[in-house]
C-alpha cells in the first residue's frame, strides 16, 4: 500500500485553479500515475467541474429590461424637465419670455391707477377727461390711462383708452384706430402689439 | 466595452434614466444566470435579478469607478440572492425530488445505463442533478462555485466581488468542489 502525500488533494485543487508550481505539478503527476485511488479522486473532480461548466445557460424573459425600467424610481422632476427643455429650446425660450412678460404686465396693470395722457398738445384736460376741442387738430397718437376721452376735433393718429371710455362726437374725426381697453387680456394684447411694433420699427431703422 | 459602460454610467449619474436600459441589456443574461444558479428557480431568479438592477440604479452614486462595474453588479446580485435563500421557507416541492439519495441514485442509474456521459450532459435529468447539487451547497461555497464556473471569473475578481481575501476564495472553492464531487463524481 502506497502512502499518499498529505497535501495531495490540495495540489489537485491548485492544479484546477491553474495556480500550481511546476515542482508541485510534477509531484502530482507522479503520484497520480502510481495511485489509483488518488487518480480516481482527481478524475472525479475534473468531471464535476466539467458538469458544472457545461450546465446549460438560461436566459431571462424577453421583456426583462422593460420590466426593470418600469420598476425604477421616477426621475427627479427637475431632471425630467431639464431633459425636456434641452430638447425644446425654442419653446423654452418662448415660454420663459412669455412668463416674464405676463408678470411685469400684470404688475403694471394693477399698479397704474393714476390718470395720464400721452400728449398734451392741443388738448383740454378736465379732471379725468381729455377733450379734443372742436376745430383743433392733434397730430400723433393719443393714449389715455384711467380716464376718458371726448373727441370733438380731429386726431391724426390712433386713439387708445385704457381703463376708461371714449366719446366720439359726430363732428370728431380720428384718422387712425380707436381702441378701448378695459380687460387684462386686452391690456396684455395691447402691450404685445405695442412691443412688436417697436421691435419692428427698431429693425426697420437698422 | 468598458469605455461604453463608463460613459453610460456618467450619463446615469447625471440623471439620464434612459442610459440605464443599455446597461441592463449588456448584463441581464449574466446577472440572471448568477441568480438562477444561486436560487434554482426561474421565477425567483428573474425577480432577484430585476431587484439587483434596481438596487444598482438607486445606489449608482456609491459605485466606485476603480472597480469593474460588472464586479459591483455581481456583488449586489450575489448578496440579494443570499438574502433570498436565507428568507426562503424550505421548499418542500423541490426537496421531495432532491433530498433523498434515492432520487439521485435512480437518476444516476438511468444515466449510466442508457447513454454515454456526453449524451447525458445534454439531458434534462443531468441538468437538474447538477443544479440540485449546486443548491445543496452552503451559500458561501455556492456563490464561489457559481462565480467561478458559471460566470467564469478569475479568483481575483471573485475576491473583489465577495470582498474576501483571495486565500479565502480558494479555500471555499476547494471545499465547494469536494462537496460537489461527492454528489456528481460518480455519475
Amino acid at each position: 500500500m502506497m502512502k499518499c502525500p498529505s497535501n495531495i488533494i490540495e495540489l489537485m485543487h491548485n492544479y484546477l485553479d491553474e495556480e500550481i508550481s511546476p515542482q508541485d505539478e510534477l509531484i502530482l503527476r507522479d503520484h497520480l500515475h502510481e495511485c489509483a485511488k488518488c487518480s480516481q479522486h482527481f478524475n472525479d473532480l475534473k468531471k464535476t467541474v466539467a458538469f458544472i461548466q457545461h450546465s446549460s445557460h438560461l436566459v431571462p424573459s424577453d421583456d426583462f429590461t422593460a420590466k426593470v425600467m418600469a420598476r425604477l424610481p421616477k426621475e427627479k422632476k427637475t431632471i425630467r424637465l431639464g431633459r425636456w427643455l434641452k430638447k425644446h429650446p425654442m419653446i423654452t425660450a418662448a415660454s420663459l419670455f412669455f412668463a416674464l412678460m405676463m408678470g411685469s404686465l400684470l404688475t403694471t396693470w394693477n399698479g397704474e391707477q393714476q390718470f395720464s395722457v400721452s400728449t398734451k398738445e392741443n388738448l383740454i384736460i378736465k379732471g379725468n377727461t381729455v377733450i379734443v376741442p372742436k376745430g383743433e387738430v392733434v397730430n400723433g397718437d393719443i393714449v389715455v390711462r384711467n380716464g376718458s376721452i371726448q373727441i370733438e376735433g380731429k386726431v391724426n393718429g390712433d386713439v387708445t383708452v385704457i381703463h376708461g371710455e371714449k366719446h366720439l362726437a359726430s363732428a370728431g374725426q380720428v384718422t387712425g384706430e380707436i381702441e378701448e381697453i378695459n380687460e387684462v387680456f386686452g391690456w396684455i394684447w395691447y402691450n404685445i402689439k405695442d412691443m412688436m411694433k417697436d421691435t419692428l420699427e427698431t429693425f426697420d431703422r437698422e | 466595452m468598458e469605455q461604453l459602460v463608463k460613459n453610460r454610467i456618467k450619463a446615469i449619474k447625471k440623471g439620464d434614466q434612459n442610459a440605464y436600459a443599455e446597461i441592463v441589456e449588456i448584463y441581464k443574461n449574466k446577472v440572471y444566470q448568477l441568480c438562477y444558479r444561486m436560487l434554482g428557480n426561474r421565477h425567483e431568479a428573474e425577480d432577484v435579478a430585476q431587484e439587483a438592477f434596481i438596487r444598482a440604479y438607486i445606489n449608482i452614486h456609491t459605485y466606485n469607478p476603480d472597480m469593474k462595474f460588472s464586479s459591483w453588479l455581481y456583488r449586489i446580485a450575489t448578496n440579494l440572492s443570499i438574502d433570498r435563500i436565507r428568507k426562503k421557507k424550505p421548499d418542500f416541492y423541490l426537496d421531495a425530488e432532491v433530498s433523498g439519495t434515492d432520487g439521485l441514485t435512480m437518476y444516476s442509474q438511468l444515466a449510466s445505463t442508457e447513454a454515454s456521459p456526453e449524451d447525458t450532459l445534454e439531458s434534462l435529468e443531468l441538468q437538474e442533478i447538477v443544479q440540485k447539487a449546486i443548491l445543496k451547497l452552503p451559500e458561501k461555497y455556492r456563490s464561489v462555485i457559481v462565480l467561478k464556473y458559471i460566470e467564469e471569473l478569475s479568483l481575483q475578481e471573485i475576491s473583489e466581488i465577495l470582498d474576501l481575501p483571495v486565500g479565502t476564495v480558494k479555500t471555499r472553492l476547494h471545499r465547494g468542489r469536494e462537496a460537489l464531487r461527492k454528489q456528481l463524481g460518480h455519475l
